[in-house]
């Protein structure tokens, strides 16, 4: 039924994991970033399904991607309420002018 | 070429092509669209590997929900174009050959130990996956499922916590 071969999936899963790594290094809006990484988390969800049907026994790729999802689901409510902290104290969104850590 | 690796390609393409606009498009908003398509074609590309419900959740959860957080977050803090400041010279001239240098390694890495492993050991598919998954879920990985609840307990906690704005 299946006649994409493996190495093709990791290969978009691999080209998707950059673009997310590109995102996160050049956006300069904190939302945005965030959403880069969800496109990292993604990318890797598509390698570990990969994998679990090159492995074929039991679907333990299938539990791992459930509990990324969970936890990617976690973060993005923590993360988007301290955004919308973080933005409320400084008025802005673009990540250079967040540098009251900065030394 | 048969009909998966056609699906493959045009969902593929499809979503590298979102991606790829998602870096490029400056309002926040046509970026978290272009990256409802991208987890759109993956779980196309899911159910192309036979993962019914993986593919489900992807497009509840992830489409769904999670997308549905983020735009309400930037229609909440109105955010509009993104600004242009002087773009830090480093992510300009070391972040991005470094960041191509790393999605090429990790390609071409994969893509030779996908070649060695590619022969699946086609172990007799079961004829219900998602039963399997669920005894999976419920019966091996009981424990860490139900730690994730108190994970998600802890992050609405913590999410209360953090939004509310001190009176």
């Amino acid at each position: 039924m299946n006649a994409v071969p493996v190495s093709y999936y990791l290969v978009l899963s691999a080209i998707l994991f950059g673009l997310g790594v590109v995102a996160f290094v050049f956006k300069r809006n904190i939302i945005t970033i965030f959403m880069a990484i969800e496109l990292m988390l993604n990318a890797v969800n598509l390698a570990f399904v990969t994998f679990d049907r090159m492995r074929g026994g039991p679907h333990d790729g299938w539990v791992f991607v459930f509990f990324v999802i969970v936890v990617a689901a976690a973060e993005a409510a923590v993360g988007l309420a301290i955004v919308i902290t973080v933005v409320h104290n400084r008025q802005t969104l673009n990540v250079e002018r967040m540098n009251l850590l900065k030394f | 070429m048969t009909l998966p690796l056609l699906l493959f390609f045009v969902f593929g393409a499809v979503a590298v092509a979102a991606a790829l606009l998602m870096i490029f498009v400056r309002q926040p908003i046509h970026s978290a669209l272009c990256l409802v398509l991208v987890m759109i074609s993956l779980a196309a590309l899911y159910l192309l590997q036979g993962a019914e419900f993986i593919a489900a959740v992807q497009v509840i959860v992830y489409a769904g929900a999670i997308m549905v957080l983020f735009v309400f977050v930037i229609m909440l803090l109105n955010a509009g174009n993104e600004e242009r400041t002087n773009f830090s010279k480093m992510a300009k001239y070391i972040g991005l050959p470094l960041s191509i240098l790393m999605t090429a390694g990790i390609a071409i890495w994969v893509a030779r130990a996908g070649s060695v492993l590619a022969s699946p050991q086609h172990a007799p598919d079961t004829a219900e996956p998602t039963r399997e998954l669920s005894q999976l879920l419920f019966h091996t990985y009981l424990f860490p499922f139900e730690a994730t609840s108190i994970l998600v307990l802890i992050a609405i906690i913590g999410a209360l916590v953090l939004a509310k704005r001190d009176s």
